[in-house]
């Protein structure tokens, strides 16, 4: 009945499956919702809706789908009872219909026009309209006014509110795709905590325990087990001024949600691209430095390596021997790159751009082969997606 | 065949909420419910199953919860302790068999309606340890051989803070609401319910601070619904009150009794910074 808004649904990004669409038929069945698009909007929400990170996508296919039909009962709103438009709904919210409507060369556009303009003629005639619409029992379109399948109007009165809820697009902070307050990061971080039992037996297991010993028979059988650690440890790189300053608000809310979440979370900073020299310090001043060398004595293949930066700069920064432009390198960043990504057990790189602007810059198109691919956007979507990545890349260890 | 729920005395309920748990109570499925903490989701659960009459069941969660608790517990040691007493009872295994939350719903007489609160404080593979559970509502007593089976399914209500995904094969099941934090509109009503009689300007003035404090950015935790109702309970006390309301919002003074809103000293140095310098 409804397949290509249910089409339209997973097209846009919502995973809904055959299961909930079966349960939206149901409740349609079951007569719950009152046939008026409000509530068949709440209705199709609450059955094929699974987080609120996809209302407002939901309310973008909803509006697509039914702008005429919304559009025109907001038109209507207060100037006929809702009921009469119940019909005109049920007739634009199946497909089926709406294609022996148009099989009789109708559109619904111009049904609905027709509609409209009956109501002005009818409004016309009769002098203070108001008096025709608080009529109960039959309209003055009376049954079947429009056949075949046309618009049936009759009922009583009520009042209804003019705005859409979908066209409200109340939702819209909390979609996936748009980048999101400490909080939801927060959330998406703790993808990252990754509890294994570890070391040595020393934990006493009670319940172990009690399993063994009533087993036993009565015969006391002690059980221990290793301790719980969270093994992760991260390590973020974050490229400071010149074009990334435009994205200093996001980066430090991704740092804040970070180091809150992640109890050993080192960062460090560089401009551009990395070199010999990492900074301890947002201003990197002397005496902040911390040389590459000795971060990657440290690193082990538990680690993962966040870096975050908009990659884009002058390719010879990235290439070649005293590309960057504030001191003499001896080595490429590309090189120090290699050496850094090799040290670690997994990384991701963290772009704050949109995906479109990636392949106008040649320095980003080389840092994404660079990382493999592993570019993500700096949203809560690119965030989930490069953690996962992080977590399936070093082998996270199976069993607790 | 379930009473339709709507608002009641104490509880205002959106439309689209009230046709999320109509849905779920006439198919008998679960409702997830989500949002903000202080929206209310816990006690939705109570009005449900005040308007349909039956008693609720509240499991509540926590990090430590396992699935199979909700079901039965065996107490080994106890039977342990019994067997070297000498007692009589060792024979019976069933009088080891504590009975969990979902064995109450199942067996309750007439149905009821089971809330499992905070679904995501659990570990990752808690939802879907009791997807077969849900679904058939059965399980079976292995000690015992007994097979327990909802004589009514109850009304499952489960909410969650987004701590933790849940799994698909468990989302897919429920209807799902998210409560948004109420409108002003909606939010007069419920303090009409809570404060009847109100003085208007009063209400108008301490709404515009209450909605003006939750958009200050940074805010550690948000002032909520319950918060803005202890507010105005004591508000109604002060003398004065809406001129005072009415100089903070200049700027000229921190809100009256703006502790009852913000727990914690960061958030309320914060709003002293936020306010003009004279």
């Amino acid at each position: 009945m409804f397949l290509d808004f249910f089409a339209d649904l997973r097209a846009e990004g919502i995973p809904v499956s055959p299961k909930e669409y079966l349960t939206l038929l149901a409740a349609l069945s079951a007569g719950l919702h009152e046939l008026d698009v409000d509530s068949f909007y709440r209705l199709a929400r609450c059955s094929l809706v699974k987080s609120e990170r996809h209302y407002d996508r939901f309310d973008r296919v909803f509006a697509r789908r039914y702008r005429d039909l919304a559009a025109t009962t907001a038109a209507l709103a207060g100037e006929v009872p809702a009921e009469w438009l119940e019909e005109l709904t049920r007739l634009a919210l199946d497909p089926e219909r709406l294609r022996s409507l148009e099989d009789d060369g109708r559109s619904l556009a111009e049904l609905l026009e027709t509609f409209r303009r009956r109501l002005a003629e009818q409004e016309g005639r009769h002098e203070g309209g108001s008096k025709w619409i608080g009529t109960a029992g039959r309209s003055p379109f009376g049954h079947g006014g429009f056949a075949p399948g046309g618009i049936r109007v009759g009922g009583r009165g009520g009042a209804r509110r003019a705005a859409k809820v979908w066209e409200r697009r109340e939702f819209r902070n909390l979609d996936g795709e748009v980048e999101l307050d400490t909080r939801n990061f927060k959330v998406a971080l703790r993808r990252l905590r990754n509890l294994v039992r570890e070391g040595r037996a020393e934990e006493f297991d009670l319940d172990g325990t009690i399993a063994g010993t009533a087993r036993r028979g009565g015969l006391l059988d002690l059980v221990y087990r290793p301790e719980r650690k969270n093994r992760v440890h991260m390590v973020m790189l974050l490229d400071v001024g010149g074009s990334m300053d435009a994205h200093v608000e996001i980066c430090e809310r991704l740092f804040s949600a970070a180091r809150a979440e992640i109890a050993g979370l080192e960062h460090y900073y560089f401009h551009n691209s990395p070199y010999e020299t990492l900074w301890r310090d947002l201003r990197r001043r002397p005496g902040d430095e911390l040389a590459t060398v000795d971060l990657l004595a440290r690193l082990r293949p538990d680690h993962r390596l966040v870096l975050v930066g908009d990659a884009a700069m002058n390719p010879y920064e990235l290439l070649e021997v005293g590309g960057s432009i504030e001191h003499m390198n001896a080595e490429s960043g590309e090189t120090w790159l290699t050496r850094i990504l090799a040290a670690v057990g997994g990384a991701v790189w963290l772009n704050p751009e949109p995906p479109e602007r990636w392949t106008w810059t040649a320095s980003t198109r080389m840092i994404q082969s660079l990382m493999a691919g592993r570019m993500f956007e700096l949203t809560l979507d690119g965030l989930d997606r490069a953690l996962r990545e992080l977590m399936r890349r070093g082998g996270a260890p199976s069993g607790s | 065949m379930p009473e339709a729920f709507d608002s009641s005395s104490t509880y205002v309920v959106a439309p689209d909420l009230r046709v999320a748990v109509n849905a779920a109570l006439h198919l008998e499925r679960p409702l997830l419910v989500k949002g903000e903490p202080g929206t209310g989701k816990t006690e939705l659960a109570r009005e449900i199953a005040a308007s349909q009459g039956l008693p609720l069941i509240a499991w509540h969660v926590k990090s430590t919860t396992k699935a199979q608790q909700g079901l039965y517990e065996y107490d080994a040691v106890a039977r342990l302790r019994d067997s070297q007493l000498g007692d009589e009872r060792v024979h019976d295994i069933g009088n080891y068999i504590r009975r969990g939350k979902l064995w109450e719903a199942f067996t309750s007489d007439g149905g009821a309606v089971l809330l499992i609160d905070e679904v995501d404080k659990a570990d990752i593979e808690f939802p879907n340890d009791l997807l077969l559970e849900l679904d058939r509502m059965e399980f079976q007593v292995y000690e015992t051989g007994e097979l327990v089976k909802a004589r009514r399914r109850p009304h499952v209500i489960i909410t969650s803070n987004d701590e933790k995904d849940l799994p698909d094969a468990f989302l897919r099941r429920c209807f799902f609401h998210y409560i948004a934090f109420p409108d002003r509109e909606t939010m007069v009503e419920i303090v009409d319910r809570h404060h009847p009689g109100l003085e208007r300007r009063l209400l108008e003035e301490a709404l515009e601070t209450f909605y003006g404090l939750r958009e200050l950015r940074g805010l550690k935790k948000r002032p909520s619904t319950s918060e803005l109702l202890d507010w105005l309970r004591v508000l109604t006390r002060e003398e004065d009150a809406v001129e005072r309301l009415r100089r903070a919002r200049d700027g000229r003074d921190a809100p009256p009794l703006v502790g009852a809103l913000l727990k914690n000293e960061r958030d309320t140095r914060l709003l002293d910074g936020s306010r003009p310098r004279r």
